[in-house]
C-alpha cells in the first residue's frame, strides 16, 4: 500500500516536474521558435480542457502571424506521418502529458 | 493662290534673257506706244485747243534739246537688252559657310512692273464645283428642292470640313509596342516529412531525459574548476563536454588522436626518451653527451628567436616558450607557446602578445598563472585554463609600467590578503612587485639598481642601469640577486627598499644570467657575454669557480637532481654541461646542438625527466637527453638528504681554492 500510494505520489510528482514546455523536435529558427511555444502554452494553459480550442486558438494565430496555412494537433496519444514545409515545424511536450505539433503545408 | 499666280508670272519673267527679241519688240511697241501718246497728247491737244491751231506755235517743254536738222536726222542705234538696268551689276554677300564675303554672279534683272492677283478658277477641280454647285442652289432657290437642300446641305455637312487654302490629308498614329506574352511560376517551398508518436511513455520518457540532462551540466558547471586542474594533463575543456555541440565533442577524439599519431611517427624518439641509456658513456670515461630528441618548432613563430623557456611544475611534460626578439631594431610581435612532450608537432597554448615576449614565469602551485614580460615594459598574465587569447591582467593601461623591456619575472608567494603577485626587474632599472588584485594589477616600487659610478651626476636620473636577470633565494625567499649590463651583480632583500646589501664585480659585459644553486645556501652562478660562467660563494667578494667557453654565454642553469651540475648554453650553439664533483676545470660535455650560425639563448632542465630544453634564435626549441655520465648522483649518501652531500663537497672545494689563492 505504501508503495502504491508512493507510486501515486511520483505520478503527481512527474506531472509537475514535466509541466515545463519542452521541444521534441523543431527546425523553426530560434525567433519563431520562441514566439510558437510561448503561443502553444498559452493556448493549452486557456483552454486545458478542450483541446480543439487550444488547437483553433493556435491555428488562427499562426496564420495571422506567418502566413497559411498552419495545422495543429493537441493530444496525449497519436501517431502522425505529416508533410511540412522546411523550417515550418514544432513538436512540442507540455504540462506532462500533452503533445503539441504544429506544422505549416498548403 | 495669289503667291501662284505671281509664281507663274515671275517664272515667265525669268526666262527673259533668252527672248530678247520679244522683249525688244514689246519695248520697242512700248517706244512706239510713248511716242503714238505722245502724238495722242499732242493731237489732244491740238484737238482740244483747235483754237489754238491758229497762233500754232510749237509748244517746247522747257527742257527739250535743241538739236540741228542734221542732228535731228542722225539715226541712233539703240541697244535693247534684257537686262534690268536699275539691278545691280556686283552684289556681294557673305557667306556663312566659307566665312567671307563672295560675289554673287547671277543677279536678279527681274523688274516687275505691273502685277495682279486674279481669282479664276478651274470649271473641274474641287472649289469650282462647289463653286457650281452654291450657285444652282442659289438660282433654284424655293421650297421645292428644299429636302433635297436638306440632303445637300447634311451631305456637305458629312463632308469634312477642310481649310480651302492650305489643306493635306494625312493619318498618324502613335507607335504601340509589340505585345509579349510573358509567363513564370516560383519553385514552391520546400518540403519535408516528419513522423512520431505522441504517447504518455513517451512523453514520460522524455522529460526523464530532459531533467536528466540538465543536472548533468549543472554539475559539470559547478566541478568544473576543480577537475580543471586534474584534466590539464589532457588539456580539454570541461565546458566542451557540457555543450551538445558536435564539433567540440569531436575536438576531444581528435586531439587524443592527434597525439596517438605523433607519438607513432616520433616512437623512436619516445622509446630514447624513455629508455635509452647510452652504453658507450662507460667508454668514455667522464666525458657525456646529449641525444637530442624531439625539435619544437610552430610555422608562424619562424621568424622569431626564442627568448625565455619555463618548464611547468605540476605538469612535467609541458614548457613554455616565450618568443620574441632580442635585436633593438627588429621588434615586431611576439608569442607565448606551450607545447608537450606528448605532441612535438604543434603547440598546445598559442598566444599572440603585442611586442615581444621577453621572459616569462609559470606559477609554482597554481600552473595555469603565467606571468610574462614583454620588450615594450608591459606585464600580463594569462590564465590558461581561459579559452581567450587575451591576458587577465594586462600593465598596458596601468602607471607604473616599466619604461624599457622587461628582463625577467618572477612569481613569489601569496601576500597577506592571498593574493598572487610576482616581481620583474626591467631594462629602467627597476625592480617592481605587480600584484593581482581582482581585475587589475598593483604596483609596488621594490627598488631601483644603483647607477653606475661611471655617468655624471646630472645624468643619474636619466640613464638607468640596466637589469638583465633575476633570482629569488629557494630558502630564504627575501633575499634576491640583480644581474646588470655593467657586469656587476647586486643581492638584495625585500625588506630594504633603498639600498643592495652586496655587489659583485661578476663580470666585463652583460650579465645574462644568474642563478642560487637549489640545494645549497649561498652559491650562484653567473654567466654573462664576456665568455665566463663563475660559480660565486655570496659570503665572498671573487667566485670561486671561474669556467671560459670561448664565446658569449646566453644562459646557465642548474640541474635540479644535483648540487654540482649545471650546463651553459652559447652563441655558437654549443651545450656546455658541468659536474663540478667530477671534474673542476673541464666540461663533462661540449656539444653542438644546432645548425651552424644559430644561436642558443635559453637553456633549461626538466625538474623530473633527464632532459634539457634549449631555445635557439630561430624559434626552435630542441629537448636533449642526458647521457648517464652527465647524471651522476653523489654516490656516498645515497640515502640521505642531497644537500648534505655537495654542500660538503663544495666547501671542501672552497677551501681547495682559497689555499690555492
Amino acid at each position: 500500500m505504501a508503495e502504491t500510494a508512493d507510486g501515486k505520489k511520483d505520478e503527481a510528482d512527474y506531472k509537475r516536474l514535466h509541466s515545463f514546455p519542452l521541444i521534441r523536435h523543431t527546425d523553426m529558427p530560434e525567433e519563431m521558435r520562441v514566439e510558437t511555444m510561448e503561443l502553444c502554452v498559452t493556448a493549452c494553459e486557456k483552454f486545458a480542457t478542450n483541446n480543439e480550442s487550444a488547437a483553433k486558438m493556435i491555428k488562427e494565430s499562426m496564420d495571422k502571424k506567418f502566413g497559411s496555412s498552419w495545422h495543429v494537433v493537441i493530444g496525449e496519444g497519436f501517431g502522425f506521418e505529416i508533410t511540412h514545409e522546411v523550417k515550418n515545424l514544432l513538436y512540442m511536450f507540455f504540462g506532462g502529458g500533452l503533445a503539441v505539433c504544429v506544422w505549416k503545408c498548403s | 493662290m495669289g503667291n501662284e499666280e505671281m509664281n507663274q508670272k515671275t517664272k515667265h519673267m525669268l526666262q527673259a534673257p533668252n527672248v530678247n527679241s520679244h522683249q525688244k519688240a514689246a519695248v520697242a511697241k512700248g517706244v512706239k506706244a510713248i511716242g503714238k501718246k505722245k502724238d495722242e497728247e499732242e493731237g489732244l491737244d491740238t484737238a482740244e485747243g483747235e483754237e489754238w491751231m491758229q497762233g500754232k506755235t510749237l509748244v517746247k517743254p522747257p527742257d527739250q534739246l535743241d538739236l540741228t536738222e542734221a542732228e535731228l536726222n542722225e539715226e541712233i542705234t539703240r541697244v535693247l537688252k534684257a537686262s534690268n538696268p536699275n539691278a545691280p551689276q556686283n552684289v556681294v554677300r557673305y557667306s556663312f559657310k566659307e566665312g567671307c564675303y563672295k560675289p554673287i554672279v547671277f543677279v536678279d534683272q527681274m523688274a516687275i512692273h505691273f502685277e495682279l492677283e486674279g481669282n479664276l478658277v478651274h470649271k473641274e477641280s474641287d472649289e469650282g464645283r462647289r463653286l457650281m454647285a452654291k450657285q444652282a442652289e442659289v438660282d433654284d432657290g424655293g421650297g421645292v428642292e428644299r429636302p433635297d437642300n436638306v440632303a445637300i446641305k447634311a451631305a456637305k455637312r458629312e463632308q469634312k470640313l477642310t481649310n480651302q487654302f492650305n489643306f493635306n490629308e494625312r493619318a498618324s498614329q502613335t507607335l504601340n509596342n509589340t505585345p509579349r506574352d510573358i509567363s513564370c511560376q516560383t519553385e514552391p517551398p520546400p518540403r519535408a516529412n516528419f513522423s512520431a508518436t505522441a504517447n504518455q511513455w513517451e512523453i514520460y520518457d522524455f522529460y526523464v531525459e530532459e531533467l536528466q540532462r540538465r543536472e548533468k551540466s549543472k554539475e559539470k558547471h559547478e566541478g568544473q574548476f576543480l577537475n580543471k586542474e586534474e584534466d590539464k594533463s589532457k588539456k580539454k575543456m570541461i565546458q566542451a563536454e557540457t555543450q551538445n555541440d558536435d564539433i567540440s565533442q569531436l575536438a576531444k577524439v581528435v586531439k587524443i588522436i592527434e597525439r596517438m599519431v605523433n607519438q607513432n611517427i616520433f616512437d623512436d624518439v619516445a622509446q630514447d626518451f624513455m629508455y635509452f641509456e647510452d652504453a658507450s658513456d662507460e667508454f668514455r670515461g667522464e666525458k657525456g653527451t646529449l641525444l637530442p630528441l624531439w625539435t619544437f618548432q610552430y610555422d608562424k613563430a619562424k621568424s622569431l628567436s626564442v627568448t625565455a623557456l619555463c618548464w611547468n611544475h605540476k605538469y612535467n611534460d609541458l614548457f613554455a616558450v616565450g618568443l620574441g626578439s632580442h635585436e633593438f631594431t627588429q621588434q615586431g610581435g611576439g608569442m607565448l607557446l606551450f607545447y608537450t612532450l606528448k605532441n612535438p608537432s604543434y603547440p598546445e597554448f598559442i598566444f599572440n602578445t603585442a611586442s615581444g615576449v621577453m621572459c616569462l614565469d609559470i606559477h609554482e602551485h597554481l600552473s595555469y598563472l603565467v606571468a610574462v614580460g614583454l620588450y615594450d615594459g608591459c606585464v600580463a598574465v594569462y590564465n590558461l585554463k581561459k579559452k581567450t587569447d587575451q591576458p587577465i591582467y594586462n600593465s598596458r593601461a596601468s602607471s607604473g609600467k616599466h619604461t624599457s623591456a622587461v628582463m625577467q619575472v618572477k612569481w613569489q608567494k601569496d601576500d597577506l590578503d592571498s593574493n598572487h603577485n610576482f616581481i620583474s626587474v626591467s631594462a629602467d632599472g627597476r625592480l617592481v612587485s605587480w600584484t593581482l588584485v581582482k581585475h587589475e594589477l598593483v604596483f609596488t616600487e621594490i627598488i631601483k639598481l644603483p647607477v653606475i659610478d661611471t655617468i655624471p651626476d646630472d645624468l643619474k636620473d636619466v640613464i638607468p642601469t640596466v637589469g638583465t636577470s633575476l633570482d629569488f633565494h629557494k630558502q630564504k625567499d627575501y633575499s634576491f640577486l640583480v644581474g646588470t649590463e655593467h657586469g656587476k651583480i647586486h643581492k638584495g632583500s625585500k625588506y630594504y627598499s633603498s639600498k643592495f646589501l652586496e655587489k659583485y664585480d661578476a663580470h666585463f659585459m652583460n650579465v645574462t644570467r644568474v642563478k642560487w644553486n637549489p640545494f645549497h645556501p649561498d652559491v650562484f652562478i653567473s654567466c654573462g657575454w664576456d665568455w665566463m660562467v663563475k660559480i660565486w660563494d655570496q659570503t665572498m667578494k671573487s667566485p670561486v669557480f671561474t669556467f671560459e667557453l670561448k664565446t658569449s654565454v646566453t644562459d646557465v642553469a642548474w640541474a635540479p637532481y644535483s648540487s654540482t651540475v649545471f650546463a651553459a648554453v652559447t652563441t655558437d650553439g654549443k651545450v656546455h654541461v658541468f659536474d663540478l664533483n667530477i671534474n673542476k676545470y673541464e666540461a663533462l660535455c661540449q656539444q653542438k646542438v644546432v645548425s651552424k650560425k644559430t644561436k642558443l639563448f635559453n637553456i633549461e632542465f626538466n625538474p623530473v625527466h633527464p632532459i634539457i630544453i634549449v631555445g635557439d634564435d630561430r624559434g626552435h626549441v630542441t629537448s636533449l637527453k642526458l647521457s648517464p655520465n652527465l647524471r651522476k648522483k653523489p654516490k656516498e649518501k645515497k640515502g640521505q638528504d642531497l644537500p648534505k652531500g655537495p654542500e660538503v663537497e663544495i666547501a671542501k672545494m672552497e677551501q681547495l681554492l682559497s689555499s690555492m689563492r
